[in-house]
């Protein structure tokens, strides 16, 4: 984005990458498939890099307002700094943060989740599938993420994107509004979870697995790493792969 | 002709109204112990969720068996009781089926349609009961509903099948006697379902089916007003409370969470960004986040009296399936208890609020707060929109920010985020790194 700026040029949209998307490293590889797909389709986009702070999202929702506000502040500063207008992220948790609660600080911005972006481009032809991609009549289950799900009411837009693939689509009985949380949640992702019966993840990747899928797509970092862990937990990581959205997309271009 | 009778039912009626009143008045000053929250905006949203939601039934239906026999007993509730306006009158003015005579054929449709909802009242009692007793439905078994619950549950519905008896009879013995010539009671024509059950009662004299006639009337007027001011005290306010609950709904998406405007101006003043702080920042700032109920919005305590206990949200919380402490229910009654005993000790003259008690510890573990995912399976699932999410962060708030109680891998995340900017220990000058490997495909491309 510094660079841009710079030249003076000013991007169609901001990629806002997010920790896991600049730090994890299973999580990098949907970073970089996202960007490969930007650049295949010839997306004006910048990404602030260096300048980026976690949204502060886990903070907020562990109860440290101060620490959030410090996060978001410095981003809006940022953000505002480079007159961004437009925010595209693949992690749900940035997405809500920035879409609904920067406004109350000073950060408006029209800011969309990748799967929403992805249906966009697919919609308008610009990412040509091959259809008969690697993907083609398999069996594919999408796990709703519940801050892209019930915290914005996004449900359609990364099934439209999945079914875009030419595969079988197949639900889980929780789905969209009842979807079950992966478990990592409001903070849940930074801790270990509280005495139980059953780790949230295990719960829900039997669920995922019974749908006989041979992929579960997500569209989340976090869901990402919860049933990635969940499937290796049911030594089932040979046969069942988790996908993030613009992986498999990006995989069908042959990018 | 005797005004023994309309005395006694003015006496009745003019108790119940009085206890009814105090009653109100104590919910409502409960109610507003939490701190003020304006939920005026978008009145035709609000209308609109409200006519939907609690009304409609909408949210009810996503399960049908329990949403279907439920609006058998809605729609009877909100029926039957026309009728009780013409029971109110009969009492003041010493009549007897005043409205009959007036209209015709169309007061015994009326009365054959009451009785039809009367019946399907009790039919869906009976399977409530034995959902509740017999097949023991999951989430009526879980261990908030120990005790007072389950009897408060039990008992609203052996009330109700009591009552829609009371009004079977009533008219099964009345047309009897009309039958017979009395003239104090008019013959209606054909009573449906009452009349099935007129073979228990033909073989009684004149002066019996009078008593049992005018027991069941009196029985089920005295039990309607029972009942009502049984309601103040149980979970099953919700009669009432589920509307104004829907109409004061969050209407803001879900995953948004509250702005806390006085942290906001602490920030800006320590970042440097000149704020106008003064304009909008309360006098005196009260705690960070709540640890009783006087720190939760009083939308929060509405919720709560609005609650049922019906237990969806605990049935779809991924925490409570996985068999952690929370339970979404249990946070929404423990505010309502809470409510409930500060607001006796206020009446009674005592401590209140500064009873050496708090919600947080003696009704809420951090262990329950610290379960949740914040998912929204709760506040989507719940039937009247309580959101019981807002509670658990807000006093998470309270424990991470006055306590500093949050567990230790909280506060280690805390402490990556302050000083490299991010929940995981890593360099910020690294969050670049993941380019490396695509420029170098570029480059070789």
């Amino acid at each position: 984005m510094a660079e841009m700026a710079a030249k003076g040029e000013s991007p169609e949209v901001l990629f806002w990458v997010g920790c896991a998307g600049s730090f994890d490293d299973r999580y990098k590889a949907v970073t970089q498939a996202f960007v490969k797909i930007l650049n295949k389709v010839g997306v004006s986009f910048a990404v602030l890099g260096p300048e980026e702070a976690c949204t502060g999202d886990p903070a907020r929702r562990a109860g440290n307002e101060f620490l959030f506000q410090m996060q978001a502040v410095a981003n809006i500063q940022v953000l505002n700094g480079y007159e961004v207008k437009k925010v595209v992220t693949a992690c749900p948790h940035c997405f809500n943060t920035i879409k609904n609660e920067y406004p109350a600080l000073g950060g408006n911005y029209e800011v969309i989740h990748h799967s929403q972006f992805l249906q966009q481009l697919i919609n308008e032809g610009k990412v040509a599938l091959k259809g008969g991609g690697e993907f083609k009549g398999k069996k594919i289950t999408f796990h709703d993420s519940c801050y892209l799900g019930r915290a914005n009411n996004v449900y359609e837009a990364p099934r439209e994107v999945i079914k875009a693939l030419d595969v079988e689509l197949v639900e889980m009985k929780r789905c969209r509004t009842k979807g079950l949380c992966c478990g990592a949640g409001g903070a849940q992702m930074f801790k270990e979870p509280e005495p139980g019966k059953k780790d949230i993840n295990i719960e829900r990747t039997e669920e995922a697995l019974a749908t006989g899928a041979q992929a579960i797509a997500v569209g989340c970092p976090f869901c990402l790493t919860m049933m990635t862990d969940g499937v290796k937990n049911k030594e089932r990581e040979n046969d069942v792969k988790v996908y993030d959205l613009a992986e498999m997309i990006a995989k069908d271009m042959g990018i | 002709m005797s005004f023994l009778p309309q005395v006694a039912f003015l006496i009745i009626l003019a108790v119940a109204v009085f206890i009814l009143a105090k009653r109100v008045r104590f919910l409502k000053r409960n109610i507003q112990l939490g701190k003020a929250e304006a939920r005026n905006d978008q009145p035709e949203a609000r209308w609109k969720t409200m006519l939907l939601v609690a009304f409609g039934q909408q949210k009810m239906f996503k399960r049908f068996i329990p949403a279907f026999l439920h609006l058998l007993i809605y729609v009877g509730f909100v029926v039957i009781n026309l009728e009780v306006l013409e029971f109110i009158l009969d009492g003041i003015l010493g009549t007897h089926r005043l409205l009959a005579p007036i209209l015709g054929s169309v007061y015994t449709a009326a009365i054959n349609i009451f009785e039809f909802l009367a019946v399907a009242v009790l039919f869906s009692c009976v399977v409530f009961l034995f959902r509740r007793n017999i097949t023991k439905v999951p989430r009526f078994q879980k261990p908030e509903m120990k005790g007072w619950p389950t009897l408060d549950g039990n008992l609203i519905l052996v009330i109700e099948i009591i009552l829609m008896f009371a009004i079977l009879t009533m008219n099964a013995t009345d047309q009897i006697l009309a039958n017979r010539g009395d003239e104090h009671y008019i013959a209606l024509g054909t009573l449906f379902f009452s009349s099935l059950i007129q073979p228990l009662f033909e073989g009684m004299s004149t002066g019996t089916l009078v008593f049992v006639e005018r027991f069941a009337w009196w029985f089920h007027i005295a039990g309607i007003l029972a009942f009502a001011v049984y309601v103040t005290f149980s979970k099953h306010l919700h009669i009432f409370l589920a509307f104004p609950n829907t109409w004061y709904s969050n209407l803001k998406p879900k995953g948004e969470m509250q702005n806390m405007p006085e942290v906001t101006n602490e920030v800006n003043m320590m970042l440097g960004i000149p704020t106008d702080a003064l304009a909008d920042t309360p006098a005196e700032i009260g705690r960070f986040g709540a640890k009783d109920i006087n720190d939760l919005s009083w939308v929060n305590i509405l919720n709560a009296y609005s609650c049922t206990e019906c237990g969806r949200c605990t049935s779809e919380c991924p925490a409570n399936l996985t068999g952690k402490k929370l339970s979404p229910r249990k946070i929404m009654m423990d505010v309502r208890d809470r409510a409930d005993e500060v607001g006796k000790s206020l009446d009674a003259g005592g401590p209140g609020l500064e009873d050496g008690k708090s919600l947080l510890g003696d009704y809420i573990t951090k262990e329950e707060l610290n379960a949740c995912t914040s998912c929204n399976a709760c506040v989507e699932a719940c039937p009247v929109n309580i959101d019981p999410l807002s509670i658990i962060l807000q006093m998470r708030r309270y424990v991470a920010m006055e306590e500093s109680g949050t567990p230790a891998q909280w506060n280690a995340m805390f402490q990556n985020m302050e000083t490299s900017f991010s929940p995981w220990k890593f360099s910020p000058q690294d969050r670049f790194n993941w380019a490396d490997s695509v420029k170098e495909e570029e480059i070789s491309d």
